[in-house]
Parts: C-alpha cells; sequence; structure tokens
C-alpha cells in the first residue's frame, strides 16, 4: 500500500480501517539464498539493497527479538557526514547522499532533517583539527563552514559564552548534519524489503552457524534449522557471541552509551549542537523533547542500562555549556549496546569462511551509517567485492597496521576510545 | 468545594495564589491540584495531540494531564505536575500548550481533524516535495508539539548533588514502609527513610481507617516521632528515589525549596547518590483507569484521588459524584464521599455479581459508554441490564484496577510477572539484588498485608545485613480482600483514550496490532504510548491489554516494555548541579598566574591549565606585535617561561633504569647521573603516545617530564606497565607535578641571569647542554636543568611550589634588565616550529616515530613498549605521511593549520590530498611564515613545491618542502 | 557501580579508571609473532557473562585492579592486585 496524504485522508474518512500490515510474519523457509543475521537498521537495510538494488532473491533477515530493537531504536539520531580520514570520509558522504533521497525511496517519513550540526571548539589547537577535519569533507564534496565566535552566537545565542569552563571559541558547521527519526528508519526499510519478498523473520534466535568444508550452509534456530547459500552477520551489541558460532575472534568490545530525552518542550534547539570537550551532544526532537548523549560509561558490557557518573557527568557538561535548559527535565535514560573496535572504526568484510560476512563495529557512530551500510554490505555479499565506498573496512587491518582508521587519534588499541 | 470537617490542611493558613491571572485562595497543605479543585477550577489543561481540555485525574507524581508552568524569569519551570507541587503565598502557575487561551485554544481544530491523525500518520506522509520538510512542515509539527516553554534564560538558582550510605534505605512510607523502616531502626540498623510526599504516611493520609485503634494517621505519626528522635535514622521528605544502580547505588531527587518562592539560600533541589547496602521498595501501587468514548474531560479522576482529595485536603472535585469501577476498593471513594454529605449520582461496577453496599444508585454489569461536557463533565451515560440511561454528574472516579509500583526493580533490567488473581505486574523475584519490595508495591493491597509485609521485608534484610531483628507486634487494621475482575476498555464508536496526555486511544493501539506492530515495543513506539511525561504509569497495563485482545495473546505473553529511570523526571540542573560556570572540571593555575595579570596576559585553557598566551607592553595592541617581540627576545636576549604545567614523575627504585628503557624508545640505562636525555614513548600500538625529558637525579632516582596534555595518561600508562607488565621490577613513582614550580630561562643572556640570582654562580665549564643537578636560590633548594625548547641556550629551573611566584617575579624583573622578560605560549609556539620540535599537534595519536623521523630512535637491542607493534608493515614505508617543513614560495603567503596538502596542479580533492599542516605561525627570526606538517612520503621530497589548500578559509599557498628544523640546524646555539 | 578494592574497600566506580579484557597483562614476547600479538592486542573473547578485566583505582591509592565481573548483570565477584595476579 502506497502511502500518500491522500492515502491518510482517505482512510481517516473510512475509520482507518482499511490500513494493511507493513510487513508479513512468515515462517521460515526450510532454505534461503541469503540469510542475514540480525534486524536492527543495518539488517533491514542490507536486505532491502539486496533485494532492490543487486536483484537478490530468496533472502530472509533472522531476528532474535522485535525489529529495529537494538541501537537503530536507542540512539541520538544525528545524521552526519563529517568524518576525515580516507576511508571513513567517502562512506558516510555516501551515506548521507541515501538518507537525502530515503523517504522518496522508502515511501515512508524517516524524518530526515536537515538542520544543521556545529562541532563546538575551545582552543586554537581545536580550531586546527577542527579545520583539517573540514577542509577534508569539502575535498570530499560536502559541506563545512568555519565559524568563530561571533558566528557561533548567531546560529546558538543561547550558549554560555560568557562563564563556561571552556570558553567557545569557534564551531564547525556542517549545514547538512541533522537528525532522522530513528524507529521510522528501521520501519521503513523492513516495510521496503517485505514489499520486495524479504522474509523478515522475528522471534527467531541464531544459535548456530553450520559450516561444511569452510563453507557456510546454513544456521541453527530457535525455530530450526535453516540452509542457506551465503550469511551476513548484523548484530552490533552481540557481534562477538554470533561470530564465535562461527568459530571467530573479533577484534570488538561492547560497551553502553547512554542516552536522555527530557519532557516535550516547545522548540527552543534548533539545530544539533557538539561539545567535544564535555563529550555532550545535543537536539530537540520534532516531538519537543531535548534528546543528548555523552561518553560512554566505560567498561565492557552488555546491559542495555549505564550508571550515574557518566549521567551526571552529561548533565554538568549541559549546565555549563547551555545553563538555559537546566529547567528541564529528564524524562527517560538508556543504554545502547555498541561494538567497539580498536581504532574506533566499523568492519565490513569476508571472513575466513566461504559464504560468510560480517558487518560490525559501528562504535557509537551506527546510525548514521545505515543507509551506506546496508548497501556496501549488501553489494559485499552479492558481489563478492566490496563496495567501492567501503574498501577501508577491513577486519584484518589491525594485523597489518594498514589503513587503521582511528578518527579521534586515541589509539588504534581497545579502550582508548 | 471545600468540605468541613475534611482534611488535614491548616485552615487556619490562608494562601493566596494565581492560575491563568486568576486569583484563588488555598490553605497550606494543599498541592496546587487540591487548591484548584477547591476553587472548583476543573479545566487545567490541554494533551500534547489534540489539545483536548483536561482536568487533574490524579493526586500524585503519576498525573499525566495536569501539567502546569510555575513561575516567570529565569526561574519558571514547565511541565510541573499540579498534584506534586506544593501551594505556597503568591505562586503563580500557568496553562501551557494552549494558544491563545486554556479555554478558546486555537489548535483545538486537531480534535476535529483526528480521524486523519490516527497513530503514525506523520510517516505516511509529509514527503512531498522533499525540500518542504525543512522548510514547512517540520517548523509547523515543532511549534504544534511541546508541551511547556522554557524561559530561554540561564539558570540563575542554587542546585546541589550529596552523597549517603546507609545499612538500609526504605523507600515510601506507606503502612509497609513505616513498619520496615521502625523494625530496622529498632533492630539497630542505620536507616534512610525516603518519601516522596511533605508528608510521612502514604496512603494513610489518604484514607479515614484505623490501625492499632487509634485513626492510621495518628498511627504513621507516632511512628515518624519515633522514628525522628533515633540517631540511626534519616528521614528524607519530599524525596525520590529516581533511579536503581549496580551494588545498591540509588539516584534520589530531594525537592529542597520548590514549594517556597525562588530566592533565598536553600537549594531548589538536591540530587542524592545513595549507597544502601539493603533496601525495601514500599512505593504503593497507583491507580490505573479504564477506558471509555470521552473518559479524559476535566472532572474524570481515578477513584483513590478523590478519596484523597477528600480526606487529604478536605475538598469534594465535584457536586454529584459517580463511581464507574471494577473492583471493591473503589467502593470506599462512594462511601466515603456520601458519608461527608456528596451527593453520589452512582455507582457503576462493570461486575454483574459487585455487591455495592451504600445509599446511593447502583448499577452493575454495567458501563460507562460516553459523557459529556465541553470543558468540564456535565453528564455520563451508562448501559446496564436495564438499558441506556444519562446521569448528570460532574465528578466521575474511575478504577479499573491498582498496578503495583514495580518500575524500580526493573531499572536494572529484570521484567516484572503477570499476576491474574490481582490483573496486574508484581515484581520479579530478586529483580534487583538487595531490594525487597514490600506490600503494594508486590501487590499486598490491605492495610494490615502492608504492616505484615513491612515487617516481612525488614526481616530479610535485616538478616542480609547479618543484624538480629528486634521483636516488634504488628497492630490491628484493615484487612479485606481485594475483589477485582479484569475489565480495560469500553468497546464503541467514540474516542477511549489508554495514554492521556499523548492522545493514544484504544483505537490507535488497535491500529497499531492491524498494521502488524504487533510487538509491544512497536505499539508504544508506533503510537507514543507510554513515553509521556508520566512514562506510561496510568496507562501500560491498559494499552497491553488492549493489544494483547487485538493480537488474541494472553497479557502475559504479549510481555512488557522498559521502565527506565527516571522514575519522575529529574531536572537536568539537579543532576548537573555544579558543573554550571565554570564548575564543570577543575581549575589548575600555575604560581605564575597572579604575576602574570597582574602584566595583562590574556591567559588561554591548555587542558585543565591556564598560560599565559603573550606579555603586551606598552604601545602594542596586537597579540603579533607582542608575540614577536617576545621570540626575539629570546633569540637575542633572555625570555622566561612558566613550565610548571609539564608533568612531571619522580621515579625511584634499583630497577627504576629498566624500567625507562622498556617505556622509552630510547635507551635510558646508559644515562650517567646529572644528565638529561630526551625519551620518545610509545603506545602499545605502536604509535606516538608522548615526548618529553628524563634527568637521573641520583644512581636510582629519575626525573621524567611529560608534555602537559598527556600528564595523567602518561602517570596511569606507567602505573600500567609496572604493575601489570612487569611487576617484578623494584621502583616506585609518583607525580610532583604540582610540587614543583619550573621555569625556563631562554636566550643568548639565560646564564648571566642565572648567575644574577643562584647562590654560587654556575662554573665556566659547568652545567653544559643537558646537564642538570641541585643548585640554590636564596638558600633554598632548588634544581637546575639545561635543556632548551627554543634552540637556545637554555636552561629550566625548578623550585618547591611555594617559591614559584617569588622566583617568576624575580626571574622576569631580572630579565627585564638584561633586555628579556616574560614570554607566553604563542612565542613558545613560534620557536618551537622554528625548530621543528613537537607537541600534539604533530604527535596526535596517529603518528609512529617513523613518521616524525624518530624511527631510528627505537634501541635495537632491548624490547620497549610498542616495538612489536610499530614494525607492522601498515606503519612504515613510503605510503605513510611523514613530518616535514613548508616555507612558502609564492605570491601568497598565508599558512594555517588544518589545511591540506596537494601535488602542484592536482585539484584540490579527497583522492589528491596528500597531507595536512599540523602547526603554522609568522617567525620574525626568518621572516616568513611557517609550517609543519605532514606530507606523503614527505622525507624524500624536500625540494618540492606544493599547494596548501584551506577551503575554510579561503586561502591557498605554494609552498616548499624542506626539513621541519628551520632555524640554526646544526643546533649549535643551544650548545654555546 | 562499585569496585572492591583490596586496598580501599568498596569504592565509587567514578575513583576508577577501567581498561578492559586483563588479557593486557599476558603480553606476548617480541618475537611470538603476529597472531599472538594480533590475539594480545586487538581479538577478545568479550564474553557476555563472566569477564576477568583490569581497572585502575587513579583517584585512589593507583593500584591496578584484576576486577571479575558479570557484564550482563553487573555483578562484581571480586577483584585483586593485578601485580599479584596470574597471568
Amino acid at each position: 500500500m502506497r502511502y500518500s496524504a491522500w492515502q491518510v485522508f482517505r482512510q481517516g474518512l473510512t475509520g482507518n480501517r482499511g490500513w494493511a500490515p507493513v510487513w508479513r510474519d512468515p515462517d521460515p523457509s526450510p532454505e534461503y539464498d541469503i540469510i542475514i543475521i540480525g534486524g536492527g537498521g543495518h539488517g533491514l537495510a542490507t536486505a532491502y539493497y539486496l533485494a532492490r538494488k543487486y536483484g537478490m532473491k530468496n533472502i530472509a533477515v533472522l531476528e532474535k527479538g522485535y525489529i529495529g530493537g537494538g541501537n537503530v531504536g536507542r540512539n541520538t539520531t544525528i545524521v552526519r557526514a563529517n568524518y576525515f580520514l580516507n576511508g571513513n570520509s567517502e562512506f558516510y558522504s555516501h551515506s548521507l547522499k541515501l538518507w537525502e533521497g530515503l523517504e522518496q525511496e522508502l515511501n515512508f517519513n524517516v524524518m530526515h532533517s536537515q538542520r544543521g550540526l556545529i562541532n563546538l571548539f575551545h582552543s586554537d589547537g581545536q580550531r586546527d583539527a577542527f579545520a583539517r577535519r573540514g577542509n577534508a569533507m569539502i575535498n570530499q564534496g560536502d559541506d563545512a563552514v568555519l565559524l568563530d565566535r561571533e558566528g557561533v552566537r548567531r546560529y546558538l545565542p543561547y550558549l554560555d559564552f560568557e562563564q563556561g569552563r571552556f570558553p567557545v571559541y569557534g564551531g564547525l558547521l556542517h549545514p547538512r548534519g541533522g537528525t532522522a527519526r530513528h524507529d521510522a528508519v528501521a520501519w521503513g526499510y523492513a516495510r521496503g524489503a517485505d514489499a520486495r519478498g524479504v522474509d523478515l523473520i522475528q522471534n527467531c534466535e541464531v544459535t548456530g552457524i553450520d559450516i561444511r568444508g569452510g563453507a557456510v550452509v546454513g544456521v541453527q534456530t530457535s525455530r530450526g534449522p535453516i540452509a542457506a547459500r551465503k550469511v551476513g552477520i548484523v548484530v552490533a551489541g552481540r557481534s562477538g557471541q554470533v561470530a564465535a558460532m562461527a568459530g571467530m575472534r573479533l577484534p570488538v568490545e561492547s560497551h553502553v552509551l547512554q542516552a536522555f530525552v527530557t519532557e516535550g518542550l516547545k522548540p527552543v534547539i534548533d539545530h544539533v549542537v557538539s561539545f567535544g570537550m564535555g563529550h555532550f551532544y545535543i537536539s530537540q526532537s520534532d516531538k519537543g523533547g531535548l534528546v543528548f548523549g555523552g561518553d560512554l560509561d566505560f567498561y565492557a558490557s552488555y546491559a542495555q542500562r549505564g550508571n550515574l557518573p557518566m549521567k551526571e557527568h552529561v548533565m554538568e557538561a549541559a549546565m555549563t555549556l547551555m545553563p538555559m535548559i537546566g529547567k528541564a527535565k529528564v524524562l527517560r535514560s538508556w543504554g545502547g549496546i555498541m561494538d567497539m573496535t580498536p581504532d574506533g572504526s566499523p568492519i565490513i568484510d569476508k571472513t575466513g569462511i566461504e559464504g560468510l560476512f560480517i558487518d560490525c563495529g559501528w562504535c557509537y557512530g551506527g546510525f548514521k551509517a545505515v543507509p551506506a551500510s546496508g548497501d556496501c554490505f549488501a553489494h559485499l555479499i552479492a558481489t563478492g567485492q566490496p563496495h567501492e565506498v567501503a574498501q577501508a573496512f577491513r577486519l584484518d587491518r589491525f594485523r597489518s597496521g594498514r589503513g587503521l582508521l582511528d578518527e579521534e587519534g586515541t589509539g588504534a588499541q581497545h579502550n582508548l576510545h | 468545594m471545600r468540605v468541613e470537617g475534611k482534611g488535614i490542611v491548616n485552615r487556619s493558613a490562608p494562601l493566596a495564589f494565581r492560575f491563568d491571572g486568576q486569583e484563588y485562595q488555598g490553605f497550606e497543605g494543599d498541592t496546587l491540584a487540591s487548591a484548584l479543585l477547591a476553587n472548583d477550577v476543573r479545566l487545567v489543561g490541554r494533551s500534547f495531540k489534540y489539545h483536548r481540555p483536561r482536568g487533574i485525574l490524579t493526586a500524585g507524581s503519576e498525573e499525566p494531564n495536569a501539567l502546569v508552568e510555575l513561575g516567570r524569569g529565569a526561574g519558571k519551570l514547565p511541565n510541573v505536575r499540579a498534584t506534586v507541587q506544593e501551594l505556597f503565598e503568591g505562586l503563580e502557575a500557568t496553562s501551557q500548550n494552549r494558544w491563545p487561551s486554556l479555554r478558546r485554544d486555537l489548535l483545538s481544530v486537531n480534535d476535529l481533524a483526528a480521524p486523519f491523525l490516527s497513530a503514525g500518520f506523520y510517516y505516511k506522509t509529509f514527503m512531498w516535495p522533499r525540500s518542504f520538510w525543512e522548510r514547512l512542515y517540520e517548523p509547523f509539527i515543532r511549534r504544534a508539539a511541546g508541551l511547556g516553554a522554557l524561559s530561554g534564560l540561564d539558570n540563575d538558582e542554587v542546585y546541589e548533588k550529596a552523597y549517603a550510605h546507609c545499612d538500609l534505605l526504605v523507600i515510601g512510607s506507606g503502612p509497609a514502609g513505616l513498619m520496615a523502616a521502625l523494625t530496622a531502626a529498632r533492630s539497630g540498623a542505620d536507616v534512610i527513610l525516603a518519601e516522596e510526599d511533605r508528608q510521612f504516611g502514604g496512603r494513610l493520609l489518604s484514607e479515614e481507617e484505623q490501625i492499632g485503634w487509634q485513626p492510621a494517621r495518628s498511627w504513621a505519626a507516632s511512628v515518624i516521632a519515633e522514628l525522628s528522635g533515633m540517631a540511626n535514622v534519616r528521614l528524607m521528605a519530599r524525596t525520590t528515589i529516581t533511579g536503581v544502580y549496580d551494588q545498591g547505588t540509588y539516584g534520589a531527587l530531594e525537592r529542597v525549596a520548590l514549594h517556597r518562592p525562588s530566592g533565598g539560600w536553600a537549594p531548589r533541589e538536591c540530587f542524592w547518590r545513595i549507597v544502601a547496602k539493603q533496601a525495601v521498595l514500599a512505593g504503593g501501587a497507583i491507580e490505573r483507569p479504564i477506558a471509555f468514548a470521552g473518559n479524559d474531560r476535566p472532572g474524570i479522576m481515578t477513584a483513590s484521588a478523590l478519596r484523597s482529595y477528600l480526606h487529604r485536603w478536605g475538598v469534594a472535585p465535584g457536586r454529584a459524584v459517580s463511581v464507574f469501577c471494577n473492583n471493591d476498593n473503589a467502593h470506599r471513594s462512594a462511601r466515603d464521599l456520601a458519608a461527608a454529605g456528596v451527593e453520589i449520582a452512582a455507582v457503576i461496577d462493570t461486575r454483574a455479581d459487585a455487591q455495592v453496599a451504600g445509599d446511593f444508585p447502583t448499577y452493575t454489569g454495567a458501563r460507562v459508554v460516553a459523557t459529556r461536557g465541553r470543558l468540564g463533565l456535565r453528564q455520563i451515560e451508562i448501559r446496564h441490564a436495564g438499558g441506556r440511561r444519562r446521569i448528570d454528574s460532574d465528578c466521575l472516579a474511575v478504577s479499573g484496577g491498582w498496578n503495583p509500583s514495580v518500575h524500580l526493580t526493573c531499572h536494572t533490567g529484570a521484567r516484572p510477572v503477570w499476576t491474574p488473581q490481582i490483573a496486574a505486574f508484581v515484581p520479579a523475584p530478586d529483580a534487583v539484588p538487595g531490594l525487597i519490595p514490600a506490600g503494594a508495591a508486590c501487590g499486598v493491597f490491605s492495610t494490615a498485608g502492608c504492616l505484615a509485609e513491612g515487617r516481612r521485608a525488614a526481616r530479610e534484610a535485616l538478616k542480609a545485613l547479618g543484624m538480629r531483628a528486634r521483636q516488634i507486634s504488628l497492630p490491628e487494621a484493615e484487612d479485606r480482600p481485594y475483589a477485582i475482575a479484569p475489565f480495560w476498555h469500553v468497546p464503541g464508536k467514540g474516542r477511549a483514550f489508554v495514554d492521556f496526555q499523548n492522545d493514544v486511544s484504544v483505537k490507535d493501539v488497535q491500529l497499531a496490532a492491524r498494521e502488524n506492530y504487533r510487538s509491544v515495543e512497536h505499539m508504544k513506539r508506533y503510537t507514543t504510548q507510554g513515553m509521556a511525561t508520566d512514562q506510561g504509569k496510568t496507562s501500560s497495563t491498559g494499552a497491553l491489554a488492549v493489544l494483547a485482545e487485538a493480537t488474541g495473546r494472553a497479557i502475559a505473553e504479549t510481555g512488557t516494555t522498559t521502565f527506565r529511570p527516571p522514575f519522575s523526571p529529574v531536572s537536568i540542573a539537579a543532576m548537573g548541579a555544579g558543573g554550571q560556570g565554570a564548575g564543570f572540571a577543575p581549575q589548575r593555575f600555575t604560581t605564575s598566574h597572579d604575576p602574570s595579570l597582574e602584566r595583562d596576559a590574556p591567559m588561554i585553557e591548555a587542558g585543565l591549565w591556564y598560560r599565559p598566551s603573550y606579555f603586551p607592553i606598552k604601545g602594542e595592541s596586537h597579540w603579533r606585535q607582542s608575540a614577536d617581540r617576545e621570540v626575539s627576545m629570546v633569540r637575542n636576549s633572555v625570555g622566561v617561561t612558566d613550565v610548571s604545567t609539564l608533568g612531571k614523575i619522580d621515579i625511584q627504585g634499583k630497577d627504576a633504569e629498566e624500567f625507562l628503557d622498556f617505556v622509552y624508545i630510547n635507551t635510558f640505562s646508559t644515562l650517567k647521573e646529572g644528565r638529561v636525555r630526551y625519551g620518545l614513548m610509545l603506545r602499545e600500538d605502536g604509535h606516538v603516545m608522548d615526548d618529553g625529558t628524563t634527568a637521573r637525579l641520583g644512581p636510582d632516582h629519575y626525573l621524567m617530564t611529560t608534555t602537559t596534555a598527556a600528564a595523567g595518561l602518561v602517570m596511569r600508562h606507567l602505573e600500567f606497565v609496572h604493575q601489570c607488565l612487569v611487576p617484578h621490577l623494584d621502583l616506585q613513582m609518583i607525580s610532583v607535578t604540582e610540587q614543583w614550580a619550573q621555569f625556563a630561562i631562554a636566550g643568548p643572556k639565560s646564564r648571566a641571569l642565572l648567575n644574577d640570582i643562584l647562590d654560587t654562580p654556575l662554573g665556566a665549564e659547568d652545567w653544559p647542554f643537558m646537564a642538570c643537578g641541585a643548585v640554590r636560590v636564596g638558600g633554598r633548594e632548588a634544581r637546575l636543568f639545561r635543556i632548551s625548547f627554543s634552540g637556545e641556550h637554555a636552561y629550566e629551573l625548578a623550585v618547591p611550589s611555594r617559591y614559584g611566584e617569588s622566583l617568576f617575579r624575580l626571574l622576569t624583573q631580572k630579565a627585564e634588565a638584561l633586555g628579556g622578560g616574560p614570554y607566553g605560549m604563542e612565542a613558545l609556539n613560534v620557536l618551537r616550529i622554528e625548530k621543528g620540535f613537537l607537541t600534539h599537534a604533530e604527535i596526535h595519536g596517529r603518528v609512529t616515530a617513523f613518521d616524525i623521523g624518530m624511527g631510528r630512535m627505537i634501541a635495537p637491542g632491548k624490547d620497549c613498549v610498542g616495538k612489536t607493534m610499530a614494525a607492522r608493515p601498515g606503519l612504515n614505508g613510503p605510503e605513510r605521511e611523514q613530518l616535514v617543513g613548508l616555507r612558502p614560495v609564492g605570491a601568497v603567503k598565508q599558512l594555517s593549520a588544518g589545511a591540506h596538502l596537494f601535488a602542484a596542479g592536482a585539484p584540490a580533492v579527497r583522492v589528491n590530498s596528500e597531507g595536512y599542516t599540523t602547526s603554522a605561525g609568522f617567525s620574525p627570526t626568518l621572516g616568513s611564515v611557517l609550517a609543519l606538517g605532514f606530507l606523503r612520503n614527505g622525507r624524500a621530497r624536500h625540494g618540492e613545491t606544493v599547494r596548501v589548500v584551506d577551503h575554510l578559509r579561503d586561502t591557498e599557498t605554494m609552498v616548499e618542502v624542506c626539513d621541519p628544523v628551520f632555524f640554526d640546524p646544526e643546533g649549535g646555539r643551544v650548545r654555546d | 557501580m562499585r569496585i572492591p578494592c583490596p586496598i580501599c574497600g568498596p569504592r565509587d566506580r567514578r575513583e576508577f579508571y577501567y581498561a578492559g579484557d586483563a588479557v593486557a597483562l599476558a603480553r606476548p614476547v617480541p618475537g611470538a609473532g603476529e597472531a599472538a600479538w594480533d590475539s594480545y592486542l586487538h581479538l577478545r573473547d568479550n564474553p557476555a557473562g563472566v569477564t576477568r578485566d583490569l581497572w585502575y583505582h587513579e583517584m585512589g591509592c593507583s593500584a591496578w585492579l584484576v576486577v571479575e565481573r558479570d557484564t550482563v548483570s553487573h555483578k562484581v565477584l571480586g577483584a585483586a592486585l593485578a601485580a599479584e595476579a596470574e597471568r
């Protein structure tokens, strides 16, 4: 069923009784050409592009819980293409371009809002580092503007320019940066995939990966064994456990990242603001809640919740940067499980097992990557070759030291990001 | 209206307040909600989506409807629950989410368009044309959405944070909480009793019943009186436990002064971190409504709220009251109001076999099917065995049963368990280690049951604490069984709301099921049920039941969404208390801070430290004038600068030299006493971590310096290496950064300056380059290092910090006498760029020793941290970007850091980028702008001309690639 | 979250710096080969369950600790000085 204003009107007149299911609930077939393990944003997008763009058929997505229940449904919804290392730059640039046509592509309003993102800096050194980043963004064909203090004041007059602990020197504006409605992204891709014949199978947990003669032949699930010629693992937050089913150890540690939303408020923050010194970033949802987040809790965890020290740190950062939001009340906080790689960048690659592919390690930047990750993983699975914008995301880069993608410069070993 | 002889408000203390500009009167002890109801104000707010008129649903923090803005100016608070806000003299409240007025709200047209605004409609439209989203649709949606408004002004009130520790935290002070606290306190445990309300007693304050042959309220007061006299008990009223965290850590919000006007010394709120060895959750239960057409009109409230308003505040919220319920408990509301002389228009019980005792019209097996009254309830329509009937009624009390307050038990991930006997969820067994639910919070609803539960829970906690429970007897109390038959919604045409604030109706939930958003999480996210400010406290179970019905599943099978912290909303100002202004991070000041300020030096952040940018003198109007002068001063006479911010780590022990060999790439075991050596340190991943010098002060005594930025990182790293990798080595280390004030004295006249202040002047042949040792200044011990970060003949002189300020004053004064003076960070930066010395602009975490031309420093004969990984193929070779110097050769002479490098003639696009600049500055010494940067295979490209493009600053400069040491490459000056 | 420091007693998480899997204690010899080093520095078991990881009591006694902990429940099972831990 095609969505449109006309359809909303027509259905409204008849009591909204005519809306069709967004997706089917099929039972798993005994065999598929391609199985995607993981019904999160990346897995659903992969299935969608496999069917839509790469002409693949007979595809299933296996999800142990409900579709979109992982990090795609628990993040701060920021969409941006402001990376500066070769390998990352072109990938996120590609992703942003896909975002820009996503509503029309999916016929689903994901509310992609290009309201502009501003990264603040607080010293000459930080300004120069952001200049390098902004120049890289422009080299890539994306947009960036270096704002001085007065420039930032024009956009964000409510910041505490006088008393804050780290005075604002300026900011890097990324006009095409913004936000999107996270759940809608998962649902939009799911609906699109389902419409193209992909079986979305919820409440189906993969418990084993069947390998014969060095090649994958299927999976064991809570709903029985399913044969497959190719299997893609896209299970952020559980990558280690699923890879272990194929005998692999990954360069991944799982960490919890918290996020917060306040009660609904009339519009007060019109951009995405990122305060690196305080590990704090914020935007306001269309519904009116201030959505913000901070840094990792910093301990390996699979619990989708965090502890007080980081919560308080995030609120303290909010108070030093924009004390006008002090009277806003935090309504809910939650945690997502991040696949942290040594260098802070992802992996989209083949494994040592024929027909088994992996897409993982998105650290805390996976949401904006959903479209390109889906496209590139689909490309890899369909053609056996990496997509041209995802050639850097290799599994073996740590071993060889070639093409490390350490955007933060904090190190290419664990627990430094 | 007030009911004479009822309630515990202080009728001798009237309080004047305003709502939407109109003045009213209430009493001390009122909430804003009770005072409004006493004044017959029923319309209090507008709903989120349809802007429907709403009143007061509850008498507690679960209130979804009655949200108002409180106060004005910077002190304005949006989304304040009228049911929680205590009344004070002069209180000013304003309704929100309406325009132009509460009674006439333009956006209530949304209500007429409701058929087209069903759940999730916005996912299906607003997509054409593409550019209209940001320009038209989204701005409109944003303006229409939201509830209250922030003032837009910086917070100017005090908020605070605090810690508390106890043996037992009791959450809630109803019968279970009081009994638990009493049992534990009498047994000698350190007890904190936290109560959300201003007054202890919980539900006992809202009912008329007896405990131990006295009024329940008197019993509660006597227990509180006993507890407040005990040294091992801390009573915390107005304190909500907001979250449960690991190992018995609880977050709590105390509303210290929100019941008073703004101003005064007390913090508005205090956020507590309570560490409790054990805790008892006695948070009670929350009554849930029933969904039926028009169930959201002002005048419709929960049955228990009705009793609260009567018994606690002496208010009857209506003149002809009806009750609609599915359980016996709600009949009390009718009986109590009738006894107080209020007319009961009808009691409507969904159960055909219900026994309703009382002198009022009763309808069993009946339902409310419609309501009337535009801005407040006027009439209800019921359907019963005898047909349909309209009943005039201005207040309808609804009860669909009680939900135990399981929220806190879910904060660490446990799911509550469905219990059919009470048609509600109860906490899962052992949901949170050390948190024991008791009383109504685990589904025991009678007062006698709650008293017993409280004692049981306290005994369990005492046992876990290893303490003996003292004998305590239970007083006699109400012990009626809780009779309920589940009933969730009245089917029919009109809109029956389950989530009031977010306007989610039964049909919305059914639509979600129809569209196959069947998972409870999908339903929640699609309809927004449970995502309002009350987190679904009154709506979640009802919505779940409707979903279960629509999908043909049992409730237990349908599952629940997750209750997450905080239990009720917490202001950012409270949880972020202390962060505002400079409080966010510590400020570190050098001993020369004040004298630098006296010289008008702008102080800039360097990590947590503050350092002088430059020292302006008379006649200088631009920072460049000062910086250029300071550079020339150092090159030609002498300059003084504070380098105390560099990390200083004192390392001692017989294996210290072996340790240093292991952490540095180069060898330190060959370093002689009285000498200093430059060292480079890698992370284990083979990239440069930090650089600095280490001096050998004695046979087993070293002093390491680090960069300012990496001081903490290196200290942690060294402790890691020692304790985790080479624990067999015998050494100790400690940071002495703050113990020593250290100053660089640099320039051709530095020795002359030193000889002027040292107790014993330096001998002509003493103190060659890289020498160090003890000296005396003004009779005090000091350390002298002949090291240089400027390329000049230079020293660093260190004294115990208490002498730092006077030494700085002395040094700058003496330097000025020699034609020199103090210099700041700008000059320091230019001096080091001229010499190609590195800072973290260059060693930014992604570079290797090879990249910066120090690959050969890695000593071959020993292992060191990072050595193996630095040898990886990807970290070496011509593909790497290597450190180079860059100087302009074309017409344009501008260079900036952060620009990218391209081969001459290559377009400035990503694939052509061959490197970038890291530092740039004007060198007055060489009369040119200079830059350092990294260029692919740069060391082999000296002499080549490349393009430097800075899109952001709109400059493009042709430069010659050269050695990074621009000035005095032979290094003669430093040795002279 | 509270960590039982063997020297200082149970202390709040905010006093500690976290450094990941205690595999970091078992540093390979220089010539152990690429696979051993890759395994040491990059690859992780990353268990959903009991793990041993390293914590540094940075705001306390400066001891590095090996903490036995459950990554799913956050239960802390014990802590020992890293300097004395088995490798």
